[in-house]
């Protein structure tokens, strides 16, 4: 939406018969402007695209979501720890989080079982980040909580824990 | 052009909790209007965090999500006066980057 603007502007200048060296000056500053802000935005589609796993998010069950991954089937494990609520009474928003306390994990995964979409949200776990995450999510019915530990060696441990959603959030 | 997020960074030793609300709608793509007729999906898919401008966290996010997302991460290694800027990118292609400094 900006650059467009911008652009506009330049076409603008470029057109105007009173063009002197001062306008194309700021002609050629605009542009130079105009480049790096479409360089910038040219960027960031193209990794954040590559990198969106669609298929993770559309996955109903839990088999259909490692596949999506490429993981293995889960196990249930003590190192790993999902926050969340007994009773939510909004399930518009329930603070939900995901932690591990064992290292070498390499991604965290948040799921609602009985979601339309399972995922809600994965954080990529790297050596700036504590294996802890916190947000909140949209449930549409009382169900399992899962988080789910993608080791860097394979395993996939998960906890889950049952919320009670007294109003649901997905708005009917 | 969105809101702006608010960003918190506490620096506790050497671990730093960032704590980051969002303004976006987050609709599912599953809700109808009262017409009828759905409407369509629009939700923030990717959310990255940069300490002094070197990538730490990288996050998908699905629909399913809170409207106003809320998240919370721990950082380490950073001191305060660090700035801490997070950027979201919907599935529109918006995109927001906002900066706070570590305290």
């Amino acid at each position: 939406m900006h650059s467009h603007t911008k652009t506009s502007n330049v076409d603008r200048l470029k057109e105007t018969p009173m063009t002197n060296h001062l306008n194309r000056r700021m002609a050629l500053a605009r542009s130079a402007q105009v480049a790096l802000m479409l360089g910038g935005l040219g960027l960031l589609p193209r990794t954040a695209l590559a990198a969106y796993p669609t298929a993770a998010f559309e996955a109903k069950t839990i088999p259909d979501l490692m596949k999506a991954l490429g993981a293995g089937a889960p196990v249930e494990s003590k190192d790993v720890t999902v926050t969340a609520p007994d009773i939510a009474e909004n399930g518009a928003v329930v603070p939900v989080g995901a932690s591990t306390s064992l290292p070498g994990a390499k991604r965290l995964l948040l799921l609602v079982e009985k979601n339309p979409s399972m995922l809600s949200a994965a954080f990529d776990v790297n050596e700036f980040v504590e294996p802890s995450f916190t947000t909140r999510v949209k449930m549409g019915q009382s169900s399992n909580v899962l988080a789910v530990a993608l080791m860097a060696d394979g395993r996939v441990l998960y906890a889950q824990k049952e919320v009670k959603v007294t109003l649901g959030g997905c708005g009917g | 052009m969105p809101d702006p997020m608010r960003i918190r960074a506490q620096a506790a030793g050497d671990k730093t909790t960032v704590r980051v609300l969002m303004s976006h709608e987050m609709e599912t793509g599953l809700r109808k209007d009262p017409a009828g007729k759905t409407i369509p999906a629009w939700f923030i898919q990717e959310v990255t965090a940069q300490l002094n401008g070197k990538p730490v966290l990288t996050a998908e996010w699905g629909p399913s999500v809170s409207k106003n997302p809320f998240l919370q991460f721990i950082v380490k290694g950073a001191k305060a006066g660090d700035k801490i800027a997070v950027t979201w990118r919907d599935n529109r292609g918006e995109t927001r980057t906002d900066e706070a400094t570590v305290s």
